[in-house]
C-alpha cells in the first residue's frame, strides 16, 4: 500500500498515500505596484506579468479592485520566478516598489525589502476630498509631508521622478504610468525590445507612438539619475501652509430679522446651528464653529454677521 | 467505492494552451469546459467577473444571465438542472443569505443536470458588510464544498464539481475568496465537452418538498453525506504532501500557498473539499506528524471537526477567526507556535499614511441627492451601493444601512416607532429591484410615514458597471424590456410620486420638502445616469474665478474629488481649485456657491 500515486492523474486511488513535497525553489521577484483609482495600476502589472509570462517565469498577480473606480487605493502585487507560491508579496520582501502617486508610495514603503528594495515614485499628488475637511483659518492640508530627499536617507535606492510633467511634455499626461515602466524595466533583466513588445498590447493603438516614447523616456530619466540626484519638486512643500493664529468665532444674530427658514442650520458645514424654542437660530455647538461665513452668505435677511476676533497668543506680549 | 467516472486531468498536458486567467475567469472557464447550458448571477464584489465571463462564450454554448437577485439566480440555475442541463448560478457569500431559502431545500431535492454554486467570500471585507464564512452553510445544508488555491485548482475543481454534482445527486459549492477571484496565474486549458441534456425526470416523491417527502429525503441526504466522505478518503483533490513530520499542516484553498511559503518543507494535508470531511483519512495524517496545525481563514470548521474526532489540534489560537490571512500573518502565527524561528522585525521609517476612504465619484448624481437628504433633516435609512459612501463627512447623510433592500423596511420601523424626526428610506435602483419592492409594498399596506428616494442611476453601478432589468440591456447587451419605475411605483399603491433630475439641487431640495410633508409613503425618482458606466461621462469643465472666491468652502461639502484647496488663502482659509481633468461639468458647485465665482473653465482666465 506504499506506492507512489500522485502522479497519476486518475481522480481516484486505492488510498491516499504520502507523496514528495514541491521542492524549494529559488526566490521569486517580488513588485508591488500602487497608486490611486484609475491611474493605470492594472495596467502596468499587466504588462509586467505578461512580459515574464512570455520569459517562461510562473507568474502571480493579485489585486483588490472593489474600490478602485472610486478614488481609492489600488496596489497590484507580481511576483514571478520558477515557482510562486503565494500571490501576495510578505510585507518587508518587495524587490522593486512602482507607484503612481506620491502618498500611495510611502504608504507601502514598508513592503520593501529594507537592505536592497528598490522605489520608484512618481511625484505627482492626488489630494483626497478628506485631506481639505478642516475649515479654520491656518487649517493644514492632511497630505503626506515627507519630501523626496527625506525619502532617499531612509531608503536603499529611491527615485522620485515627476513622471507625470514628464509625460504632460510628450502630449499626454495618461501616459504617466509608462515612464514609470521604463523606470521599472532598468531594474529587471528583460530586453527594452521586449517590453516595448509587451506594452504595445496594452495600450489603445492610437497612443503606441507617444506611449513607447515615454518608456524610453523614463529609461533615459533613470540613467541619469543614476549619475546624479535629480531634484524633483518636494511635493509637500508645494502648499504654504499659512500661521495658524489664534481667533475666537462669534456670531451676531438679529433675532428680529430671523423667519425661521432653516438654511443655515440645514447647509452648516459643521452642523453647529439650531433653531431654539421660539425657532429661531442660535449657535448650539461654539466650539465646533470654524467661522466659515456660509450661515452669514445664505441668510436671505442678514440675520447673521459672523464676527472673527483675533486673540493674543499665548505667552506673547499684549 | 464511490468513484467519479468522469475523472479531471490534473496534471498539466504539455499540448494544453496555457492562459494566464484570474481565479474567477477560471471558474468560468471551466464551469464552459464542463458543458454548462444555463448560468445566472446577481453582480457582488469579487464574484461579478464569473458571469461576465461567462458571457464572452457564445451564446450557442450557454445562456448566461443577470437575476434580479440571488435567489431568482438560484431559482433559475435549479429549473435548468431540473431540465437536465448542467447549470451554475455565482454570488459573493451575502448572496447566499438571499438565496438560503431555496439553497436549503435543494439539498433535498438534488439534481437532474450537474448544479454547481460559485461562491466568493471576502475575509479581510474588501467591499461587503461582513465576512461570513460559506463553509458553515455547506455544513448547515450537507452540501459539499470544493476549495480550489489557485486559478488552475479553480477551473479544474470546477469542472469536477459537475461530475461530483451529477454522480452523488448533490449541488456542489465551489468556494472561492477575494484573493482566488481577484489573482492572475498560468492556466492549462482544455476544449469543452458537450454534455447531453438528460430528460425532465418526473419524480413528485424527490422534487415536490412537502413534509412528507422531506422527511424521506432528509434521510437521503444524510446517506449522501456519508458517500460522499467515503468518496473524499481517497480522491486526488486531498494531497498529502509529505515533509518534516515533527508537526502537520492541514490547509484548504488560498491559505494553502501561505503555508507553503512560510513552510516550503514541511508535511501538508492539502484538502481539495472542506466539506464533508474524511475521516479516516484525517486520523491516518495526524498519526504520521507530531503536533497537528490547522490554517484555515475565517470560522475554524476543519479544527472543530478534527476535535470531535478526538484529534488534538492547533489552530485558532493561532491563526485569527477574523481578517484576511497572508503569508506574513501565517509565519507570525507558526513563530508564536514555536515551530519558526522568530525573524528580526525591521525596524523601519514610521510614516503616517494617508487616509484615502473611497469617494463617490466627480459629477456623481448621488453627490446631489445626497446635499438635499443632508439638507432635509430627516432620519434616513440607507442601503447597499455607491451611495452608502454618502455616509463619510462631508456629506454624511445616512444613518443606517444593513442589507439589500433593508433600508425600506427599517425606515417603516423607524416611523412606527416614532422617530421625532421625518424619516426617509434611500435606495439604489439596483437595489431596489433587488430587494426593495417588498420593502415598499409593506410600506403602502401598513400605511407608514415615510419617504423613499429611490437613486436611479440606470446601472448596477458598485460592482463596476452591469445591467439589470431597469437598464433596458441584458447580460450580453441585447435590447430588454425596462422597468418603468413611476409605473411600479404607482400600481403597488403609492400616491404621491416624483421624478427629478438630481443635477438640478434646488428642484431636488424642494422636491424632498414635499415629499416629507406627504402624509403616507411618497416616492421620489432621482434620475440621472452614472457618470462612468455604460459610458464615461465627461462635459466641459469649471473653473474658479480665483480673485471673487471667498472661501467659504460651500462647494467643499459636495467632498468631489475635483475639488481641492489652492494655493492663495482668504481669511486664512483656503481658497478652492478645481482639476480640469477629473471635472465633468456637472455644475453642482456653482449652484452651492455663494459668490457666484464658478463658471465654465472655457470662460475663466487662470
Amino acid at each position: 500500500m506504499s506506492r507512489p500515486n500522485a502522479s497519476n492523474s486518475s481522480a481516484v486511488s486505492e488510498e491516499l498515500r504520502p507523496t514528495a513535497a514541491a521542492a524549494k525553489a529559488r526566490e521569486p521577484m517580488n513588485v508591488l505596484i500602487v497608486g490611486v483609482g484609475g491611474q493605470g495600476v492594472i495596467m502596468v502589472s499587466k504588462a509586467l506579468a505578461s512580459l515574464a509570462q512570455s520569459k517562461g517565469f510562473e507568474v502571480k498577480q493579485s489585486e483588490v479592485h472593489g474600490m478602485a473606480k472610486r478614488g481609492g487605493t489600488v496596489f497590484s502585487h507580481v511576483r514571478f520566478g520558477p515557482q510562486v507560491w503565494s500571490p501576495t508579496i510578505p510585507k518587508g520582501e518587495a524587490d522593486i516598489l512602482v507607484a503612481l502617486e506620491w502618498a500611495e508610495g510611502l504608504r507601502w514603503l514598508a513592503y520593501l525589502k529594507p537592505d536592497s528594495g528598490i522605489f520608484i515614485c512618481d511625484t505627482k499628488r492626488i489630494v483626497p476630498p478628506f485631506a481639505c475637511l478642516n475649515r479654520r483659518p491656518g487649517a493644514p492640508l492632511r497630505y503626506s509631508r515627507e519630501t523626496p530627499a527625506e525619502v532617499r536617507e531612509h531608503v536603499a535606492q529611491a527615485y522620485a521622478i515627476d513622471a507625470t510633467r514628464m509625460a504632460e511634455e510628450l502630449g499626454n499626461e495618461r501616459a504617466a504610468n509608462v515612464v514609470l515602466i521604463g523606470a521599472l524595466s532598468t531594474a529587471l533583466d528583460f530586453p527594452a525590445e521586449d517590453w516595448e513588445k509587451s506594452l504595445a498590447q496594452f495600450v489603445p493603438k492610437k497612443t503606441i507612438a507617444v506611449n513607447l516614447d515615454a518608456f524610453r523616456l523614463g529609461r533615459s530619466w533613470i540613467a541619469e539619475a543614476r549619475t546624479r540626484v535629480i531634484e524633483a519638486e518636494a511635493p509637500a512643500t508645494r502648499i504654504p501652509v499659512p500661521a495658524e493664529s489664534p481667533y475666537s468665532v462669534r456670531l451676531e444674530i438679529t433675532q428680529e430679522w430671523c423667519k425661521s427658514c432653516d438654511i443655515c442650520v440645514k447647509l452648516c458645514p459643521e452642523r453647529c446651528l439650531r433653531l431654539n424654542a421660539e425657532r429661531i437660530v442660535e449657535l448650539a455647538q461654539p466650539d465646533k464653529c470654524t467661522g466659515c461665513r456660509l450661515c452669514e452668505l445664505l441668510c436671505p435677511d442678514f440675520a447673521i454677521r459672523v464676527h472673527l476676533d483675533r486673540v493674543a497668543a499665548r505667552g506673547a506680549p499684549a | 467505492m464511490h468513484a467519479v467516472t468522469e475523472t479531471v486531468e490534473q496534471s498539466q498536458n504539455p499540448k494544453q494552451e496555457v492562459k494566464p486567467l484570474t481565479g474567477n475567469e477560471a471558474i468560468a472557464r471551466g464551469a464552459w469546459e464542463a458543458g454548462v447550458r444555463v448560468a445566472a448571477a446577481y453582480p457582488g464584489t469579487p464574484s461579478t467577473e464569473i458571469m461576465e465571463s461567462l458571457a464572452e462564450f457564445p451564446a450557442e454554448d450557454l445562456h448566461a444571465q443577470w437575476s434580479t437577485n440571488e435567489k431568482v439566480a438560484l431559482d433559475v440555475a435549479m429549473g435548468a438542472a431540473f431540465a437536465g442541463s448542467r447549470a451554475l448560478a455565482s454570488m459573493k457569500h451575502v448572496g447566499l443569505n438571499v438565496a438560503a431559502d431555496a439553497f436549503m431545500s435543494q439539498s433535498y431535492i438534488g439534481v437532474n443536470g450537474g448544479l454547481v454554486l460559485a461562491i466568493c467570500d471576502d475575509p479581510g471585507i474588501h467591499s461587503s458588510q461582513n465576512e461570513q464564512d460559506t463553509r458553515l452553510y455547506a455544513q448547515l445544508a450537507t452540501v459539499p464544498v470544493l476549495e480550489p488555491s489557485d486559478a488552475q485548482e479553480a477551473l479544474d475543481y470546477t469542472r469536477l464539481a459537475f461530475d461530483i454534482s451529477e454522480q452523488f445527486d448533490t449541488m456542489v459549492i465551489v468556494r472561492g475568496t477575494t484573493r482566488l477571484s481577484h489573482t492572475r496565474s498560468p492556466v492549462a486549458i482544455g476544449p469543452r465537452k458537450e454534455v447531453p441534456q438528460r430528460a425532465f425526470i418526473e419524480n413528485p416523491a424527490k422534487n415536490v418538498m412537502i413534509p412528507a417527502h422531506a422527511r424521506r429525503r432528509h434521510a437521503v441526504v444524510l446517506e449522501r453525506e456519508a458517500k460522499l466522505k467515503d468518496y473524499l478518503e481517497t480522491a486526488t483533490i486531498n494531497r498529502w504532501e509529505t515533509g518534516d513530520a515533527s508537526f502537520g499542516v492541514i490547509t484548504a484553498g488560498t491559505c494553502y500557498p501561505y503555508v507553503r511559503e512560510v513552510l516550503p518543507n514541511a508535511s501538508v494535508l492539502k484538502l481539495g473539499a472542506s466539506w464533508p470531511l474524511p475521516e479516516g483519512l484525517l486520523r491516518r495524517y495526524c498519526e504520521s506528524v507530531g503536533r497537528v496545525f490547522v490554517v484555515e481563514e475565517l470560522e475554524p470548521v476543519i479544527e472543530k471537526e478534527l476535535r470531535a474526532l478526538g484529534i488534538k489540534a492547533e489552530g485558532k489560537q493561532f491563526f485569527p477567526r477574523m481578517g484576511e490571512f497572508s503569508p506574513e500573518l501565517v509565519r507570525a502565527g507558526f513563530e508564536q507556535a514555536g515551530v519558526l524561528e522568530p525573524r528580526a522585525k525591521p525596524g523601519g521609517w514610521a510614516l503616517e499614511p494617508l487616509v484615502r476612504p473611497p469617494v463617490l465619484c466627480a459629477g456623481c448624481p448621488h453627490t446631489s441627492s445626497f446635499m438635499a437628504v443632508r439638507a432635509s433633516g430627516a432620519r434616513v435609512a440607507g442601503d447597499i451601493g455607491c451611495y452608502t459612501l454618502a455616509c463619510l463627512d462631508p456629506l454624511r447623510g445616512l444613518d443606517t444601512t444593513v442589507s439589500m433592500g433593508s433600508s425600506i423596511g427599517n425606515a417603516i420601523g423607524m416611523s412606527k416607532a416614532g422617530d421625532t424626526k421625518p424619516v426617509m428610506a434611500t435606495i439604489g435602483d439596483s437595489t431596489f429591484l433587488h430587494a426593495g419592492i417588498p420593502g415598499l409594498i409593506d410600506a403602502v399596506y401598513n400605511q407608514a410615514n415615510i419617504t423613499v428616494l429611490l437613486l436611479d442611476n440606470h446601472i448596477t453601478a458598485m460592482t463596476g458597471g452591469q445591467e439589470h432589468p431597469g437598464t433596458g440591456k441584458t447580460l450580453r447587451g441585447e435590447d430588454a424590456p425596462k422597468v418603468d419605475y413611476e409605473a411600479l411605483v404607482r400600481a403597488i399603491g403609492v400616491k404621491w410620486v416624483r421624478t427629478v433630475d438630481s443635477y438640478d439641487l434646488a428642484q431636488m431640495y424642494q422636491t424632498l420638502r414635499e415629499g416629507i410633508a406627504h402624509r403616507g409613503v411618497s416616492v421620489i425618482i432621482s434620475n440621472r445616469p452614472c457618470v462612468l458606466d455604460p459610458v464615461k461621462i465627461k462635459g466641459p469643465a469649471l473653473a474658479i474665478v480665483n480673485a471673487q472666491c471667498n472661501a467659504c468652502q460651500s462647494c467643499m461639502n459636495l467632498g468631489c474629488p475635483a475639488m481641492t484647496w489652492g494655493e492663495d488663502t482668504f481669511e486664512g482659509r483656503h481658497k478652492v481649485k478645481i482639476d480640469q481633468s477629473l471635472c465633468i461639468g456637472c455644475t453642482l458647485c456653482a449652484q452651492v456657491c455663494t459668490v457666484d465665482c464658478i463658471r465654465p473653465a472655457a470662460a475663466v482666465t487662470q
